[in-house]
């Protein structure tokens, strides 16, 4: 798998590529501004982009630009964007355009080298990690949503997991649960929340998040 | 036509005013003397305070009828006596038992040391002579003309029209001139002002400074207690975890599981102090996009409406941020407010922040008020609340000059008028200054025979030196008066906010 | 006797030098207006700054000159000059609210409106048009009593000579006098007037406080950025190898351990990051022992050998010891960037609740502050408690730097700043009592009964004062004239009130 990596802290950078190498991922650029990780995004075409937020040239959100642009002009790239902070406003620019493949977490995520290489294949293959700060923060802003004051505990619980982006699998093996329970689960908050269900895991946790982002 | 016929009403309402005032005017000037004179100092409320509400009057009519804004500079008057702890009431360095002392001297302080009484009072006495020359004249003016066409000589009726016309016609200006000189005597001397500025920006700086080493000692705290703690206590699990790999590695594993936690929690703290110093949206993307990030992570529904061009100085921009952030929290404390609208626009240089929520009026939930009016003081900004009883709560900051740095002000577009008046000033005024006027003194003072073109040599002798010093001042005043009126047109600039009124200035 | 005399005839030779004044000034003058009558007449503006800097430039002189002979000191009271225009990121230059193309113009305009809007500039002109025919006559009087006295004189007679000795003296005595007269009459229209000085206060204290906000926005800023960029980045990298350590220990504890050492190290590194960040914002000797300490602790550890000598009976306020030991430590590293210095000595000392703080260094001298070196930023960062700066340092050395901060020690709710009270003259307060006390004599018996028993036509009114006068006296001008001196006497208590009350309590009107 062909990764291009984007962060301006050396320190940082190398971490990040002696992990990745590690879990036998092909590093193919490790960039430092904003201007060049667009480059190496549109002529590379990596397989996945693990990107920070604040690049420079000018220490704002150019990381998060330079993702976005490159997304616009190759659709469906997938992106990773790490920081030192969360923002909702920053997930849903990221989720905007409803095609996935998108991921956004804290950099503290990159202690758990498993769990973070995983939500790197899940962003490659398609699919979403989002950080459990941001979900606890979407869900603490939706508060008031009455829908979703109907679910259970153990609802929300999956419901926040699912948000994330895990799969079926790996929520049942979260919770210590079977697969065919959490499948129960996820159809009682579709259905409580109004919406249709889908199998397709990726479809589903783009539905969920759509839903918590529209209010 | 309405417009003279307002004013030839508004005439008549002066005339009105200057004799109820002329009547006023006599019997302040009759209480003074026993108030002065024979020291009945109580009797001063009582001469000033109906002085003080006519003038309050006064300076509404000058806003409502010639839109000319006088502020009133009276000083706040003072809180109700409040008695010390062994129940004696203390004024200056006696001791009363009762309050009414107390109080009568207070009030008396306020009245008699506020310039703005003395001013009020010369504006009454003077008024009533003053209403009388601007609204009598003109009335007089056109009642003469109209009875003018009565003495049946021919040029009378063109005559009489003429005089009643021009009379007309000057009416609303003469009440404008009488707002003017209300002003003059009503609105704050500019010493007044000065001081009060001053006043203010020695307190905001003092507030600035204070504020500033608050937070740094708060920010110097939190490292200490939080991040720092954090990473010592997990330098000592490492080291332990070090020595126990050779013999225990699944101990070891698990220290070094949880120093990976306290790394994590460093980092979360971190994190906070942060986000109360700086907030890294705010860096990243600038007012607009930090409020829309407020907006998501509020609990309650909220609006945001934008309307920023550019963004404004990094010091303004984090103490609005963190305005909105305190009501933001404050609004989310009240319990029936679901929504909130959160309102951020400009007019030229100045900023404004309203935050409407729909809740039931509990503005007792803003406990933060006082905080922020502390943060935006410093940026001369200014809160405003309007809490009904029953029904939203609304609450307005206005920050003045926010963007003074970054936006360019398009000055107001120039009446036709001014601006025709400033050509003619510049384009004629050599006429009757160099010509008319001083060559043709010249000529005169050398004894030229020939009067040539110069139009006071053809006069009469005693009316030549009157009619070349006329052309002279003329002259001047055309070029005076263009370019003041240019001059006072484009505002102020770089010392602008601070600069002290000019009052030959200030006619624009 | 001796003394006064001698300094009465150099007030005569004074005030004869102040009439050579006026009379030199004369055709300066004619030029004046003939170059203002070309600058508006006809439109030739561009002469206007060149005229209103000569202008200055003379006044500025004739203030000296006025200070030597008369012993006045009028002080200039024009705006600052607008700092040079600065090419914004976009190419425009900005001056005031409009945007230039290039900097010549933009300069000039904004020269042109400072200039103009300054009140200063007019009275300059007004002054240097009046003297000549003014006050600069009544200098001649001295002289020219004096020199016709010696002309009597010389006439022989002996009732001459008297006269002329007396006319002399009367000259020679009354010199000192017209020589105040006219250092006072030129202060009038030279000198700022109270509303001017308000001004320039208000706009130090705007510019000081603009600044305190800008320093702390900057230090949050860079707090901020240091935080991102130094101790979270670590502690990342700390977590990263954690993860990596946890993995090896299985498979190669020996890596592991390495991995282990290398986490500690990065994190005890952190932590002195966070170390450096928290002595950059307060160290937190400071908050501890107290500036003279914390000043020490500075000297320890700087290569220079410093002495330091403290005078501080009381804690200083707490802001302003943070500010002055920055400014301290600023100085010093200066000292031993900059001027070569071996040695340094810093001496503070309290006096009146104003901290005075030395910084004196054996360097080779020559400090600037126009020259990068700091002071600038130090003078500003200590204008915000209405501190100053004074910088001595020869080429060659040695260089001091002195920093005094008035209201060191109060508390900073009552650190008010300049201090705005001018206490008003005494005699205001008894002529306004006068005034008040006796406007109702002439308005009232005098005037009012007076006319009420003339249109009345009541014959006698008894207590009329002045039974001597003809009876035309008695009549209208006289009741009118009273009415008049009344009204006058009311009319000044009330503007001498005024003018107390706002002198004696300032504000209120924000």
């Amino acid at each position: 798998m062909r990764v291009v990596i984007a962060e301006d802290l050396y320190l940082l950078r190398e971490g990040l590529v002696h992990l990745l190498r590690a879990h036998g991922l092909e590093i193919t650029a490790a960039v430092e501004t904003g201007p060049d990780l667009l480059k190496a995004l549109v002529e590379q075409r990596p397989d996945v982009a693990i990107v920070d937020v604040r690049l420079p040239p000018t220490f704002t959100d150019e990381g998060l630009q330079a993702a976005l642009t490159a997304r616009k002009q190759v659709p469906g790239l997938p992106v990773l964007v790490l920081s030192q902070h969360v923002e909702q406003l920053y997930a849903r620019e990221l989720l905007a355009d409803g095609s996935g493949a998108v991921g956004y977490l804290l950099k503290d995520r990159v202690f758990n080298a498993e769990q973070f290489i995983d939500a790197v294949r899940r962003v490659a293959g398609g699919g979403t990690a989002m950080d459990p700060e941001v979900i606890s923060k979407l869900l603490a802003s939706n508060a008031r949503n009455e829908p979703l004051g109907k679910l259970t505990p153990r609802e929300r619980e999956v419901l926040a997991l699912m948000a994330e982006g895990r799969s079926n699998a790996a929520i049942a093996q979260r919770l210590f649960l079977s697969e065919s329970a959490v499948g129960k689960h996820t159809a009682n908050i579709f259905a409580k929340l109004d919406l249709s269900p889908s199998d397709d895991d990726n479809r589903r946790v783009l539905a969920v998040l759509a839903y918590l982002n529209a209010s | 036509m309405r417009r003279y016929r307002v004013a030839f009403a508004r005439a008549f309402a002066l005339l009105y005013y200057a004799v109820t005032g002329a009547a006023q005017a006599v019997t302040t000037l009759l209480l003074l003397i026993p108030t002065f004179c024979f020291g009945a100092f109580s009797l001063l409320p009582r001469v000033v305070l109906p002085v003080r509400r006519s003038a309050i009057r006064a300076r509404g009519r000058a806003r409502a009828w010639s839109g000319v804004e006088v502020p009133a500079p009276y000083r706040p008057e003072p809180p109700p006596p409040v008695p010390q702890a062994d129940g004696f009431y203390r004024s200056g360095r006696i001791l009363y038992e009762t309050p009414c002392v107390v109080s009568r001297n207070a009030r008396w302080k306020w009245l008699f040391g506020d310039p703005a009484t003395w001013r009020d009072v010369t504006w009454r006495l003077l008024d009533p002579f003053v209403a009388v020359v601007l609204a009598g004249l003109p009335l007089l003016a056109i009642g003469y003309g109209l009875t003018m066409p009565m003495h049946w000589s021919p040029l009378a009726v063109p005559l009489g029209l003429a005089v009643a016309a021009a009379g007309v016609l000057a009416l609303p200006w003469l009440i404008r001139a009488h707002a003017l000189w209300s002003r003059w005597l009503l609105a704050p001397s500019d010493r007044a002002t000065l001081t009060g500025q001053m006043h203010h920006l020695a307190r905001t700086r003092t507030e600035v400074v204070d504020s500033q080493a608050v937070e740094l000692r708060r920010i110097e705290r939190d490292l200490h207690d939080g991040a720092q703690a954090r990473l010592v206590a997990m330098g000592m699990t490492l080291s332990a975890a070090e020595g126990l790999v050779p013999a225990d590695p699944p101990a070891a594993k698990a220290l070094i599981a949880h120093a990976r936690e306290q790394s994590s929690a460093a980092l979360a703290e971190l994190r906070q102090v942060v986000r109360g110093i700086h907030p890294p949206v705010l860096a990243e993307r600038g007012l607009g996009d930090a409020v829309r990030a407020l907006a998501l992570d509020s609990p309650l529904k909220v609006q945001v409406a934008i309307d920023l061009p550019v963004r404004p100085d990094a010091p303004v921009e984090s103490a609005a941020y963190f305005a909105i952030s305190e009501l933001l929290a404050d609004a989310a404390r009240e319990e029936d407010a679901e929504a909130v609208m959160i309102d951020i626009s400009h007019h030229g240089p100045r900023l404004r922040v309203t935050l409407t929520d729909d809740g039931n009026g509990a503005f007792g939930v803003y406990s933060g008020l006082g905080d922020v009016e502390r943060r935006i003081a410093a940026f001369d900004g200014v809160l405003a609340v309007s809490a009904p009883y029953v029904g939203p709560t609304m609450v307005t900051i206005d920050l003045p000059h926010a963007l003074a740095g970054s936006i360019i002000d398009v000055p107001a577009k120039m009446p036709v008028w001014k601006m025709v008046l400033i050509v003619l000033g510049h384009a004629v005024g050599w006429l009757p200054l160099f010509p008319q006027g001083i060559v043709a003194g010249v000529f005169k003072l050398v004894g030229a025979d020939d009067p040539s073109w110069f139009l006071a040599l053809h006069l009469a002798e005693p009316l030549q030196w009157p009619t070349i010093s006329f052309m002279i001042v003329t002259g001047l005043l055309m070029y005076g008066t263009a370019m003041v009126l240019s001059v006072a047109h484009s505002p102020d600039d770089w010392e602008s906010e601070v600069s002290p009124n000019i009052p030959w200035l200030r006619l624009g | 006797m001796m003394t006064y005399l001698r300094r009465a005839g150099a007030a005569l030779g004074h005030v004869t030098l102040m009439f050579g004044l006026g009379l030199a000034q004369l055709p300066l003058a004619l030029l004046l207006l003939v170059a203002l009558l070309v600058t508006f007449g006809l439109g030739l503006v561009f002469f206007f700054v060149p005229v209103v800097m000569a202008t200055r430039r003379w006044t500025i002189l004739v203030r000296r000159l006025t200070l030597v002979t008369t012993g006045v000191e009028i002080p200039t009271a024009y705006h600052a000059e607008p700092p040079p225009p600065l090419r914004q990121p976009d190419g425009w230059y900005r001056g005031g609210n409009r945007l230039y193309k290039s900097a010549r113009l933009c300069s000039y305009n904004t020269r042109w409106d400072w200039a103009f809007k300054d009140p200063a500039t007019w009275r300059d002109f007004g002054w240097v048009l009046a003297y000549p025919l003014g006050s600069a006559l009544f200098a001649a009087l001295p002289a020219a009593l004096v020199v016709y006295g010696v002309l009597r004189v010389l006439r022989g007679e002996p009732g001459e000579i008297l006269l002329g000795v007396f006319l002399g003296v009367v000259g020679v005595l009354i010199a000192p006098t017209v020589s105040r007269v006219i250092g006072l009459s030129i202060g009038l229209l030279l000198g700022p007037r109270d509303k001017d000085r308000l001004a320039g206060q208000v706009r130090h204290l705007a510019q000081a406080r603009t600044e305190a906000v800008d320093t702390q926005a900057a230090q949050l800023r860079r707090i901020e950025r240091d935080l991102h960029d130094g101790a979270q980045a670590r502690l990342v990298a700390v977590g990263m190898t954690l993860g990596a350590a946890e993995q090896l220990l299985d498979t190669d504890p020996n890596a592991a351990v390495a991995l282990l050492a290398r986490a500690r190290e990065a994190s005890s590194a952190a932590l002195d990051e966070l170390r450096q960040l928290v002595r950059g914002i307060r160290p937190p000797i400071l908050a501890e022992r107290g500036l003279t300490e914390a000043l020490r602790g500075l000297a320890v550890d700087s290569p220079l050998s410093v002495t330091v000598r403290a005078d501080l009976p009381v804690r200083c306020d707490a802001a302003i010891e943070s500010a002055v030991y920055f400014a301290v430590s600023e100085l010093m590293t200066n000292a031993a960037r900059h001027g070569q210095a071996g040695r340094v000595a810093v001496d503070l000392v309290l006096r009146e609740g104003a901290l005075a703080v030395t910084v004196a260094d054996d360097g080779r001298g020559g400090a600037d502050p126009a020259g990068g070196s700091g002071l600038r930023g130090i003078e500003r960062r200590m204008a915000t408690f209405d501190g100053t700066l004074a910088l001595s340092s020869p080429p060659g050395g040695p260089t001091a730097v002195t920093l005094v901060v008035p209201h060191a020690t109060l508390d900073s709710a009552t650190r008010s700043s300049t201090s705005a009270k001018a206490v008003a003259p005494r005699w205001k307060s008894v002529v306004a009592g006068l005034c008040f006390g006796l406007f109702s004599l002439p308005l009232l018996p005098l005037g009012f009964v007076s006319l009420f028993a003339k249109l009345h036509h009541v014959p006698d009114t008894g207590w009329w004062p002045w039974p001597g006068l003809p009876a035309s006296f008695h009549q209208w001008p006289m009741i009118i004239g009273m009415i008049a001196l009344g009204a006058a006497l009311l009319l000044t208590a009330i503007v001498l009130t005024v003018q107390i009350s706002e002198a004696r309590e300032p504000g209120a009107a924000e």
